[in-house]
């Protein structure tokens, strides 16, 4: 028999143990589904780890596709630190893409440093106002957010609909729903000769600057302490309320200019084809990495990477896209799961005299 | 007038009974402590399951079986995660989704498009003679006759059984029923195992009795509408069958309206469900201040020792 018993003090190096054994566990799984459709199974993985891994252009690709995941489960966590559910990270991001556009179309002959600031502003009080809506009903009326959050998503997404197949669509555009492409200046520009655009940049100093706001801020200390429970936040004298709403716009807001980002540097246009489930990734990237800044932008990169080699697999051996989902889910429930033994530990059951 | 209303709440209880099941599978998961988030993933891939069976072996009722089962056992791992392993109730239900959803389009590929045998309407004995009524609530399928005394069996299992009652109890307060002599973890399983199974249930509609065909997307976010219409229907089995056919008459007059075909642009229609949703939970939340849900839904059973 075994019985449960609680760990004298943390396990050390546990989180990364558990996690890299999540990581096995789920490509095993994969391989199993992959050899149960009649294919190669290690062939698979080798494609799967060229595509993510194997190459400059993999790496390329990965750095491209961590931008605005990074941003998004910054938001995420942010707001999770606090307990406050936030899954609308999808809806904020298409907000935030909606924001910046408008600006886009709005001004189309302003230069750069003028139009692009503005897109980034608009973008961020788009995603703000759409977290904004469930933390004012969650304080006033005690609506569950995680609902209202989900559902604020599915209209988000039918409002981008909305707008590119109606009044933003492109009269070139062959019927297609999309709006005009960009002018120059509403374009983030790429570094150098690499697919890779500014918005890295943006990205650290984004990064950066919510670590220092966590770290020395009373602000930041206020809301880690809240994150401990409702009754440590009563007796430090938090307000409680004007944290959460705080929160939610930060949280809000990131996933708004990780929307803005994608549309201007890597779509030049809004489409729907926008609209890849960042959002719901980025909740996996924030639990994965414990909610902290570094480990966030390590998660995304990793998370993004396999994107990038789901759709290498799919090239290659017409895999549907859907496999990275599975992927992301195994890894998360196998963490979960795995997380236990962070603070517990079993051990034989002395026989009993 | 009668000729849009009639068949629009025929329409109404066809597409509110997926959310009925769903919706009675998550309260019955709640009531013993336990939160899924999953119910969207589950019904995707049980609906998956149930059309697999039927597709493969002919027979709907085997079908409709694998979709409750399938169901059971996610169920089965959300509560392994949750409460064995103690992992967040949130985390693990979104993960839950995404894993399902991912795993529907994986393995649904090859059957996009094929038909598999469902269940098909018909006139239910003595009951479709009655006017007006009969054409709305007597004349769909079986499965549809089988949700009617659902909510009666829910009420009669946690009001007059004993294991109803000590599923409520680890809801409530898992701590006092452990030291009463009760099983808490037990119960906690069979609790999301039994919710799951009727979640999958709802899933098995999907594709058994709503499409006969195999689409993706057939959850369309009705998992999640379920999980809201539990609050709204403060985990009781009566005002579950009304939020779900408020839900069922929203889908089936937005379809209606799109058929007939309206100047709204079909993006402003879809919203509606959605929309309605915040509002129901508002509207719950204005009417029931003083109604909350099981005492300890949402935390996990720390072990001793």
């Amino acid at each position: 028999m075994l019985k449960i018993r609680k760990r004298d003090e943390p396990w050390k190096w546990g989180a990364l143990v558990v996690f890299l054994g999540a990581l096995l566990f789920s490509l095993l799984v994969s391989s199993l589904l992959l050899a149960g459709q009649g294919k190669d199974a290690i062939h698979g993985l080798a494609v799967l780890w060229q595509g993510s891994f194997g190459n400059y252009w993999a790496l390329e690709g990965a750095l491209l596709k961590a931008i605005p995941l990074f941003l998004c489960s910054l938001g995420v966590a942010v707001a999770f630190r606090m307990q406050i559910w936030n899954i609308g990270a999808e809806g904020q991001f298409a907000l935030g893409a909606m924001g910046a556009t408008w600006m886009a179309l709005s001004f189309p002959d302003l230069p750069g440093v003028v139009l692009l600031p503005l897109m980034f502003v608009m973008a961020f009080i788009f995603g703000a106002v759409w977290a904004f809506i469930p933390v004012i009903l969650k304080l006033k009326l005690r609506v569950n957010e995680i609902i209202s959050t989900l559902m604020l998503n599915y209209i988000a997404i039918l409002l981008l609909d909305f707008l590119v197949f109606g009044a933003w669509k492109d009269p070139a555009s062959f019927g297609f729903p999309m709006t005009a492409e960009f002018t120059p200046g509403a374009v983030i520009p790429h570094i150098g000769t690499s697919r890779v655009h500014w918005g890295l940049l943006f990205c650290l100093v984004v990064g950066v600057g919510l670590w220092g706001f966590m770290r020395f801020t009373r602000l930041g200390f206020e809301l880690k302490a809240s994150g401990e429970g409702a009754r440590v936040a009563k007796y430090a004298k938090i307000r409680y309320g004007m944290l959460a709403i705080l929160v939610m716009c930060l949280s809000g807001g990131f996933a708004g200019w990780a929307g803005c980002i994608e549309t201007s540097a890597v779509l030049n246009r809004l489409q729907p084809s926008l609209m890849v489930g960042y959002g719901y990734t980025a909740i996996v990237v924030a639990w994965l990495a414990r909610l902290e800044p570094l480990n966030i932008a390590f998660a995304s990169f990793l998370l993004a990477a396999l994107r990038v080699g789901v759709e290498n697999l799919q090239l290659e051996l017409q895999i549907p896209a859907a496999f990275g989902e599975i992927m992301e889910g195994m890894i998360l429930l196998t963490v979960l799961a795995g997380q236990f033994f962070l603070t517990y530990t079993l051990e034989r059951r002395q026989k009993q005299d | 007038m009668w000729d849009f209303l009639i068949p629009l709440f025929a329409a109404t209880v066809q597409s509110g009974t997926p959310i009925l099941y769903a919706t009675l599978g998550e309260m019955m998961t709640e009531k013993g402590g336990v939160l899924n988030l999953g119910v969207e993933g589950m019904m995707s891939i049980s609906a998956l399951a149930a059309f697999w069976v039927s597709l493969t072996t002919g027979s709907p009722w085997l079908g409709f079986m694998a979709g409750g089962l399938a169901g059971m056992a996610f169920g089965g791992l959300h509560a392994f995660v949750c409460v064995s392993c103690l992992g967040n109730q949130v985390v693990s239900g979104l993960a839950l989704t995404i894993l399902g959803l991912g795993l529907t389009h994986y393995l649904g590929v090859p059957y996009v498009g094929l038909a598999a045998p469902g269940f098909d309407p018909f006139d239910f004995p003595l009951l479709s003679q009655i006017p007006v009524l009969n054409e709305i609530f007597f004349r769909h399928d079986m499965l549809v006759y089988v949700s009617f005394v659902l909510p009666l069996i829910f009420w009669f299992f946690f009001r007059r059984t004993s294991l109803g009652l000590h599923v409520t109890a680890t809801g409530e307060m898992p701590a006092a029923a452990g030291a009463a002599g009760l099983k808490p973890v037990r119960l906690r399983y069979f609790a999301v195992m039994a919710g799951g199974f009727l979640i999958g249930l709802g899933g098995a509609y999907l594709s058994l009795s709503y499409t006969h065909l195999w689409t993706n997307g057939l959850s369309g976010g009705r998992g999640w509408i379920a999980v809201a219409l539990v609050i709204f229907a403060f985990w009781r089995p009566g005002r579950a069958v009304v939020g779900a056919y408020l839900f069922g008459g929203v889908m089936a007059f937005q379809l209606r309206l799109q058929a007939v075909g309206t100047n709204l642009p079909s993006s402003l229609l879809l919203m509606l469900p959605y929309l309605l949703t915040i509002l129901v939970l508002i509207l719950s939340a204005w009417r029931g201040r003083r109604i909350e849900g099981p005492a300890a839904l949402g935390t996990n059973i720390e072990p001793e020792g």
